[in-house]
């Protein structure tokens, strides 16, 4: 390597800082991995705002049809289809992926395992560029001709390769480029988080002295990097379905429109666990130093991680069961889709263990994680329905099918991002959130989430089909208690996303001016806390040694009840 | 901000960081093409019809580049022998070696691929064909890829700066030889 | 970085033994017995492969780590064959029908071509 290793990091990288540099080197075209989770982490944000909005406005459509929704207009049927399609598209590529993985993983990894930066830096910063060129090519699809793709965000072809079923035939195909973007990004990315954790811990610290977040960020880069492929490939034939009339999907020419199906979702159900694993990583971390105990199971938590990867393969036909497959194949199916409950419900047994006998303090970010645990829980038992191909036969489909997944989709993204960002805004900013109005934040909005969502289960079993943007149009689902409770759910989204306000607030009122938070306000034991707040370029003057593993919270004998990873014994 | 960090010199996982990057490209891309190449595989299997489209191509053409793609792989491995002795001008000529094979690939598939779209072979007129085009298309995409990358490669190594990249590439190139290893049975002879 | 270049792999005879395999590969189906084209064709493919994996790619001087990510990428690709084979590989099922491939392998047949069966 050209740079000796033995200059103390500060020298490193003091030669390269020369006092000004302009805020396009200091922000923009930084290769610093902590302004790249920055950016990350905004544009994730912004995403989720416009996410949001698109629920807002088919929400509003639904409670109250053909109304002139406020700061929207009227929502026709193909408005509706592309709304909801761009809605869940963006929720998962765009908010979740990038904030659990891309902002938490790019700011956490080099700080946890104790060292400068990434592996490789100037790869990181492209994959952020490719991040938003693909975020730019998505909300361009909105304005071309023929509007969004309103495919679904499963894209099943027919639908989606044919522009005469879609209607929307530039965004149909810019939506597909977008996704490829994303997934390109994300590979680069993946290449940094593996091989930065895997080889550049610092001295001293061993495998299981990796903190839990940072190994469920590696495994779900792992996850994403196996499981993406075959979409790739699948993308590529639906590109040129799409655009130069191969007929890889098309029966009537020898194609298979289930090739599809089987090849988005060989990804689609590892991807859910490739989001779901940073979260569950972000609440191990948050519940041991807010009860002041050690993970109860390290082991146990991180081999189970890595067979719900395993297993994550094995159940993606279950999106599947009445799209026609082979009935034995579904048994099969079957099977696997309730054993994968097992491990993910011995993981939240685990967290209960651990917060047992704990010295628990209600912060806001342990809210959070306590949140996560017992609503994912929900979303989780619900999902057994689902797994069970005869009783999915009648739920498929139904709002059933869609409070399950905002049952564990809305904990991952929403609720594990409230827990990592208010738990690491002091590191990240150097000062502290309002915990006030934090909590203020998190009673309405769980409680407003909830009162979105239970409503839909009982409509979902009472039968209400999914990606219908009218109700009144079917006697049997247009029944007043059901449009009541299609109205009750809208307004307590309306409530949910008003009360993100008060966040917002917080957020950037404490940016400038919170309380300056020392190096470490909560005493947590992990590297990062021992850095400065925030940690300026190359994170240490001198880059630490780990004694210990992340969890020697109240160890007997000691005066404190914690004791830092870099602390010498 | 072009300083190396102090985190690219670690090697906790008992392998240089590098390295551990190029293997874990190769992992993706192993299931990129296998995605291709098991769809294409279902498809084929179910028909047999396909044969007729297949017996077009050209199987001494798919040798012909099978030899060039495996000679290629030997200069790109006898490079990073020299690069090993410190050699860096002999790594260079190698690698050149190496580039030009692919090259030479590249030019006898455009030759290839003319003639069969001029005999009216083209990607959309049968699904076969679609797969024919798509899966070693995507596979030529990886060959000019590389090709670019091993002349870059071979512009330092010359000046013997850099020479732990002549092996790294050389891993890659060695991966896109095995796709073409497997995407020649599939489109020349098991046909 | 590589240690055992002491046995010094000669890396011509490997290509060397590459090449031939290829010439048995081409000769292979102009036996005109498909289990022989098969075997030749992908067992051949598959030693070659595992050739230019071991001595080129140096996969046995690597730490384990990196032939079991290999391997696991090659499984999980065979698992998705498993799971996807019986509803792509067929013209039809319970339920179901690709009507154009059936009338595709009902012309073929009327033509006189060899097909085997659904």
């Amino acid at each position: 390597m050209a740079e000796s290793a033995t200059v103390a990091a500060g020298t490193a990288h003091g030669a390269h800082h020369r006092g000004e540099t302009s805020f396009l080197r200091k922000y923009v075209i930084s290769t610093d991995h902590k302004i790249i989770a920055m950016q990350y982490l905004f544009t994730g944000m912004a995403m989720a705002l416009i996410g949001g909005f698109m629920s807002y406005a088919f929400r509003m459509q639904l409670a109250f049809p053909g109304i002139d929704v406020p700061g929207y207009g009227l929502v026709t049927p193909a408005d509706y289809n592309a709304l909801v399609t761009n809605h869940g598209s963006i929720m998962i590529f765009w908010v979740a992926m990038p904030v659990l993985i891309a902002a938490f993983g790019n700011y956490l990894i080099p700080l946890m395992i104790g060292c400068d930066d990434m592996v490789f830096p100037r790869l990181n910063r492209l994959s952020y560029q490719i991040f938003l060129l693909s975020v730019i090519v998505l909300l361009t699809s909105f304005f071309v001709e023929g509007g969004g793709f309103g495919g679904a965000w499963t894209s099943y072809p027919p639908l989606s390769a044919k522009s005469q079923y879609n209607l929307t035939p530039l965004g149909s195909t810019l939506w597909l480029s977008a996704v490829a973007l994303e997934f390109v990004a994300f590979l680069m990315g993946g290449i940094n988080f593996v091989t930065t954790t895997m080889n550049s811990r610092a001295p001293g610290m061993k495998m299981y002295d990796i903190p839990m977040v940072v190994w469920m960020i590696v495994i779900a880069s792992i996850l994403f990097m196996v499981s993406v492929g075959p979409l790739i490939a699948g993308a590529v034939m639906l590109f040129m379905d799409q655009n130069i009339g191969t007929a890889f999907y098309d029966p009537d020419r020898g194609g298979d429109p289930i090739l599809w199906q089987h090849l988005f979702w060989f990804f689609g159900h590892p991807e859910v666990y490739v989001v779901l694993l940073p979260a569950v990583g972000i609440v191990a971390d948050v519940i041991t130093v807010f009860a002041r105990k050690k993970l109860f199971a390290y082991r146990t938590v991180l081999y189970t991680a890595f067979a719900t990867g395993v297993l994550s393969f094995t159940v993606w036909a279950h999106h599947q069961f009445i799209a026609g497959i082979d009935p034995r194949m579904a048994n099969v199916f079957t099977v696997t889709t309730l054993l994968i409950s097992v491990p993910i419900a011995e993981m939240c047994f685990v967290y209960i263990a651990t917060l047992y006998g704990g010295s628990i303090t209600l912060a806001t970010p342990m809210l959070w994680a306590l949140a996560f645990i017992g609503e994912f829980l929900i979303g989780g038992v619900t999902g057994i329905f689902l797994g069970a191909s005869g009783s999915d036969i009648y739920l498929h489909d139904t709002y059933f099918v869609l409070a399950h997944f905002h049952y564990t989709f809305y904990p991952i993204a929403i609720i594990g991002t409230f827990a990592g960002v208010t738990f690491w805004f002091p590191k990240m900013f150097g000062r502290m959130m309002n915990d006030t109005l934090g909590k203020l934040h998190f009673w309405i909005t769980i409680i407003a989430f909830n009162c979105i969502f239970i409503p839909l289960f009982m409509l979902g079993a009472a039968g209400q089909h999914r990606r219908i943007y009218d109700f009144t149009n079917f006697p049997e689902l247009a029944m007043p208690w059901m449009q009541n409770l299609r109205v009750v759910a809208t307004v307590s989204l309306l409530v949910m996303l008003g009360a993100q306000v008060i966040f917002i607030y917080n957020f950037f009122h404490s940016l400038f001016r919170g309380a300056v938070a020392g190096k470490n306000p909560w005493k947590s034991n992990t590297l990062e806390w021992s850095a400065e707040s925030p940690p300026p370029h190359g994170n240490w003057t001198e880059l630490p040694t780990v004694y210990r593993g992340p969890y020697e919270y109240s160890v007997p004998g000691r005066t404190e009840d914690y004791w830092p990873q870099n602390e010498p014994a | 901000m072009s300083a190396t960090p102090i985190a690219t010199t670690r090697s906790a996982a008992g392998m240089p960081t590098g390295r551990l990057a190029v293997w874990w490209v190769v992992a993706s891309e192993i299931v990129i093409f296998g995605g291709l190449l098991g769809s294409y595989i279902m498809h084929r299997l179910a028909h047999d019809a396909w044969s007729v489209q297949a017996a077009h191509t050209n199987t001494w053409i798919g040798a012909f580049n099978t030899l060039v793609l495996l000679t290629s792989s030997l200069c790109a491995v006898l490079g990073h022998q020299a690069a090993e002795h410190g050699n860096g001008a002999k790594a260079a000529r190698y690698l050149l070696y190496t580039a030009l094979g692919g090259l030479t690939f590249l030019i006898v598939k455009a030759f290839e691929w003319t003639h069969e779209i001029h005999a009216g072979f083209t990607i959309t007129s049968s699904t076969f064909w679609s797969f024919y085009y798509t899966a070693a298309g995507l596979h030529a995409l990886h060959v000019l890829g590389g090709v670019v990358i091993l002349l870059i490669v071979a512009a330092e190594a010359r000046k013997n700066v850099a020479l732990h990249r002549v092996e790294l590439i050389g891993i890659y190139w060695h991966f896109v030889d095995i796709v073409w290893i497997f995407l020649f049975p599939l489109l020349y002879i098991a046909k | 970085m590589s240690e055992a270049h002491e046995h010094h792999t000669n890396y011509v005879k490997i290509w060397a033994i590459l090449v031939a395999l290829l010439c048995v590969s081409v000769i292979g189906p102009m036996f005109g017995i498909k289990v022989v084209t098969l075997l030749t064709a992908f067992g051949i493919a598959v030693v070659k492969a595992y050739m230019v994996a071991k001595n080129f790619m140096h996969v046995n001087l690597a730490p384990r780590y990196v032939t079991y990510l290999a391997v696991t990428c090659l499984v999980f690709m065979l698992l998705f064959f498993a799971g996807s084979a019986p509803d792509v590989m067929k013209a039809e099922g319970s339920n179901w029908q690709k009507p154009a491939w059936l009338a595709a392998k009902a012309n073929a047949a009327g033509h006189g071509e060899d097909v085997h069966g659904h």
